[in-house]
């Protein structure tokens, strides 16, 4: 049951991260496992945005708080390794663990409100980041918060280091969080849905402080998204991910232009488009993840899947090369729709 | 939010509680009967293997049959000085002995063993009248607040408030010295006034969340008029949380009782044990005798807790937020 | 803010309006009436019908409404016939004021001191040993009577170890200086360091009695509390900033699980006179408590009507203060 057929080439000094065989087991006593995350293996390099897409419920978030160390201690299981600047971080302790964390790798999590403390001014929330990771005393980093505030766009900073969470703007709480994150200067960045939250203006202008950041400071940035138009924007790689497996990899480009995977087609079908090429209805994916059954002995898409047949059910895909030769693009998928064959067989 | 607020939002969400687990019912005329039965079908098989609802069900129920058989389960009676004459100055209560053996009460001699299993009678008597008057009292207010609404509301709701800002002991001795001379009863007024407000605010939330629920939306668009709506639909389903909070009440109930017969409020006449008064004489005796305090008090606190760890447990299954 | 405060103000007035009008008719409906209130049960009835007079009884009820909270405003409740006969009532509660408020801190540090770190390491190690037994510990507190504990602690640490006193706040023998009568600060302020100490050891016992029941409820919401917290994003998001343990645990778990635990310490208050009655009335301790106590068995009306009064006065204002307190402490209460 190993997902071991996908071995990306290591390009040295060219990945910052590197994870591979990743699982997480979900489970206690007098409770069956479960298989949250299953064999994912990826790599971000600097200056380089990776995009993790799936509904949710498909293991996304769960991998990036297993790279982070994040997952409760107790009843998980995590097997796999994240290569972090050749340190494997899940063979570090939680002490040296939080070293890291904040430092070398920060988070964006998905709800700004709650992901805040209501009763901590904002400006101590960026500044204790500093103070924890740089030896700063309280006032430089406050001072040094005026200035992240004013990076990543928050209006009159002075005062907004002041105030609570509830004064802010949503908008304005996603910012407040991602200049904590980027306090000490990380070097990988995850942002777990960033957006979701938010208005589709505000969206827009959230997602272009993480692009500037990228490209200005060379950060690996990990984005963690269901929404396609946020990869389409953002990221250079996307790894669609089903059920706790990676099921299409490729560029941006390859992802939009061909996607091989039904259910990575199903995710595009399921986007209104202004083109209109295909007159008439969205097409929605039949059923939900909660649908899916385990990877052992089919697909895990079987059940929701129109291209679905006997062996689908019968044997697990694996993730290979793409069977018409485009490099780097990974499938994983017995009936892949390849370009010339109509996806819905309507 | 503030203090007093808290304590009554505490109250309130226990009605929401138990309101949103009689929603859930989708019919909405049979809601009354075919809901109850579900609801408590479903908490019962999550009580069944629930470890601490069973040692508080247990408890519960050996206090009650040994109230109900006292006197058969009484080796003497409680009346006859049956040791006064090993009484001595030096040594006033004569202690354990073949066929008495836990001792004598005090220097009148009387059997210690076979008055506190007559005073389990006594004790489950307080403790259920004034349980089931503050439950009464609170149910009428409770009602009248949650049905009329508007002004009633607000005159009741203060009020309740108000009597729920006084520190309880107090409250129960203000209405023990209304009464000229103490008896059980007055201890039985004096609990349950303490307890009326908690059940009227617990009921009243109840029924306010009924009030907006679908099933009364359904009967008042159908014309039912205001007092079958009152007393069909909203009242039954509203009294779940007002019954299981009886349960946790008649705990304090008998703790409260003790404490009033300890403070003299409770029945000078002991020919009819108790034992909150059986605790409160002990006090004479401390020095020389302190089991005479201990057992009336073991007792009190045994039955408390099988009250209150089935209450809680009961509490625990009827709300949905724990149900998964 | 402001607005804020004024709306608890007004809440405050209207509780204790409609707390007097209560008062006022219980006045009304003892046994015997409001003469025997004053005079108690033994006067003459030249007397009775003196008073009546004087207390102008004949007068329409808004009148003698009125006049009541006259009396209570300039403390004029008349004087007390039983607790301690000839002194007057307003008087004498403020002398044994200091007594309760002693034995109530002491009462209320002791319960904050063990529930609050107690709950937070049970609801860390959430269904561990320890939290499963101090669970069982808080229920069983509950279920203990105040007085119960009082008489075995007294009966071990008193009788049969000799380690502490049994009952009085202060050792007659020691003649120490009063200031305030507020034992353990008089000697510490007139450096009778042996008179504080002597205090301290009368109060531990009944202070370890009192705090059971604020100690089981205080446990529990801390419990409770910190298991809300803990599972609150912000939290993840303080581990996702490396921060340290002792960062982590003081300004985001325990700043955000204490504001439920704030409020719940002014209902405490109430509760807390609650067992000082009966743990006064077991050691012997002579505060308010026991004055309540003995007022009630002698039929001390004056007495009794003071310290309800006050008890309701006394627990209306702590719970403004914990109010206020709430609002300095949590800035979404604050900048509204």
């Amino acid at each position: 049951m190993s997902a071991a057929a996908y071995e990306p080439e290591v390009r040295a000094g060219d990945s910052l991260l590197s994870v591979r065989d990743l699982v997480v087991e979900f489970g206690g006593k007098g409770r069956p496992t479960f298989r949250a995350v299953d064999g994912v293996s990826f790599d971000v390099g600097p200056g380089q945005t990776i995009g993790l897409v799936g509904e949710s419920g498909c293991g996304k978030s769960v991998t990036s708080l297993a790279i982070m160390g994040l997952l409760p201690a107790r009843g998980n299981k995590v097997a796999g390794s994240a290569t972090f600047d050749g340190t494997d971080l899940l063979t570090l302790d939680q002490r040296e663990m939080s070293d890291r964390r904040g430092r070398d790798i920060a988070m964006i999590f998905q709800d700004p409100l709650s992901s805040l403390n209501p009763v901590v001014p904002i400006g101590v929330q960026v500044a204790e980041v500093m103070q924890r990771h740089q030896g700063l005393k309280k006032a430089q980093a406050m001072q040094e918060s005026r200035l992240l505030l004013d990076r990543v766009g928050i209006p009159d900073p002075a005062r907004r280091l002041k105030e609570y969470p509830h004064q802010l703007s949503g908008g304005m709480r996603q910012r407040a969080l991602i200049a904590m994150a980027l306090a000490c200067k990380p070097r990988l960045l995850i942002a777990d849905e960033p957006t979701t939250a938010l208005d589709v203006t505000i969206q827009a202008q959230i997602l272009e402080v993480l692009r500037e950041l990228v490209v200005d400071s060379g950060t690996a940035l990990i984005m963690i998204t269901h929404d396609l138009g946020v990869v389409a924007g953002l990221c250079d790689e996307v790894n669609v991910m089903y059920a706790g497996r990676i099921v299409e990899s490729a560029s941006r480009h390859e992802i939009f232009a061909r996607p091989e995977h039904p259910y990575t087609h199903g995710l595009l079908g399921s986007i209104p488009r202004l083109d209109g090429t295909r007159a008439g209805a969205l097409h929605a994916i039949p059923g939900s993840v909660a649908d899916n059954i385990p990877w052992t002995g089919g697909c895990a898409f079987a059940p929701r899947c129109t291209n679905a047949t006997a062996i689908c059910r019968e044997q697990s895909p694996a993730l290979e090369a793409d069977p018409t030769g485009i490099p780097d693009h990974l499938l994983r998928c017995h009936h892949p729709i390849l370009p010339g064959t109509d996806s819905t067989h309507e | 939010m503030n203090p007093m607020q808290r304590k009554k939002d505490r109250i309130d969400k226990l009605a929401e509680q138990a309101a949103g687990a009689s929603a859930d019912v989708p019919d909405a005329g049979k809601v009354a009967d075919t809901g109850g039965v579900s609801l408590i079908a479903s908490a019962w098989r999550r009580l069944r293997r629930n470890p601490v609802f069973l040692v508080g069900l247990a408890v519960t129920v050996l206090f009650v049959l040994i109230a109900i058989f006292a006197p058969l389960l009484a080796p003497h009676n409680g009346q006859t000085g049956y040791l006064l004459n090993q009484v001595t100055p030096n040594d006033p209560v004569p202690g354990g002995q073949d066929g008495f053996p836990l001792g004598a009460d005090g220097q009148t001699g009387r059997d210690l063993l076979s008055r506190l299993i007559l005073g389990s009678r006594q004790t489950l008597i307080v403790g259920v009248c004034a349980t089931l008057a503050g439950l009464a009292g609170g149910v009428v207010l409770g009602t009248l607040a949650g049905a009329f609404g508007g002004w009633v509301d607000t005159v009741v709701m203060r009020l309740v408030d108000v009597m729920l800002s006084l520190p309880s002991l107090l409250l129960a001795i203000s209405v023990a010295t209304l009464f000229g001379r103490p008896s059980q009863w007055t201890l039985i007024v004096a609990i349950s006034v303490v307890q009326v407000p908690i059940f009227a605010r617990l009921l009243r939330g109840s029924m306010l969340a009924q009030r907006a629920s679908d099933h009364v939306l359904a009967a008042r668009a159908l014309g039912v008029k205001r007092g079958p709506i009152t007393f069909r639909h909203m009242l039954p389903n509203s009294l779940g949380p007002v019954l299981v909070q009886a349960t946790l009440v008649l705990a304090t109930s008998i703790i409260d009782a003790a404490a009033l017969s300890f403070l003299g409020l409770g029945n000078p006449d002991d020919s009819s044990p108790e034992w909150g008064q059986m605790l409160g004489k002990a006090q004479d005796y401390f020095d020389v005798a302190p089991r005479l305090a201990f057992w009336p008090a073991a007792c009190i606190v045994v039955v408390a807790f099988g009250f209150t760890l089935m209450g809680e447990s009961l509490r625990e299954a009827l709300d949905p937020k724990t149900r998964r | 803010m402001l607005r804020y405060i004024l709306r608890r103000l007004l809440q405050a007035v209207l509780v204790m309006f409609v707390l007097s009008l209560l008062l006022f008719a219980w006045l009304r409906s003892l046994p015997g009436g409001p003469v025997d209130a004053m005079l108690g049960e033994r006067a003459t009835p030249e007397n009775r019908a003196a008073m009546r007079k004087t207390l102008g009884l004949d007068d329409p009820l808004p009148v003698q409404y009125l006049r009541f909270l006259d009396n209570a405003v300039h403390g004029n409740f008349g004087t007390s016939t039983g607790v301690q006969s000839g002194t007057d009532a307003f008087s004498l509660f403020w002398q044994r004021l200091p007594a309760t408020v002693e034995l109530s801190v002491f009462a209320i540090i002791i319960a904050l001191v063990t529930a609050i770190p107690l709950g937070y390491f049970a609801a860390k190690r959430h269904g561990g040993l320890l939290d499963t037994g101090s669970v069982v510990l808080s229920l069983i507190g509950v279920a203990v009577p105040v007085f119960f504990l009082g008489f075995v602690l007294k009966y071990f640490f008193s009788i049969e170890w000799n380690l502490l006193p049994p009952t009085g706040r202060q050792s007659a023998d020691l003649n120490a200086t009063r200031v305030t009568n507020f034992y353990v600060l008089d000697g510490l302020l007139t450096r009778e360091y042996d008179a504080s100490w002597d205090a301290i050891k009368h109060l531990i016992l009944p202070a370890i009695a009192l705090a059971t029941i604020p100690f089981a409820i205080i446990f529990r919401i801390t419990r409770a509390s910190v298991l809300d917290v803990l599972g609150e994003d912000y939290v993840r998001t303080a581990e996702a900033k490396g921060l340290s343990r002792r960062v982590i645990r003081g300004r985001h778990v325990l700043r955000n699980a204490m504001l439920p635990v704030v409020t719940t310490i002014g209902l405490q208050v109430g509760g807390l006179l609650t067992g000082a009655v009966l743990t006064e009335t077991v050691f012997a301790f002579p505060g308010l408590g026991d004055a309540l106590a003995t007022a009630f068995t002698t039929r001390d009306y004056p007495v009794l009507q003071v310290l309800i009064l006050m008890a309701a006065l006394g627990y209306v204002i702590v719970n403004l203060l914990v109010d206020l307190a709430y609002a300095v402490i949590d800035p979404r209460v604050r900048t509204r």
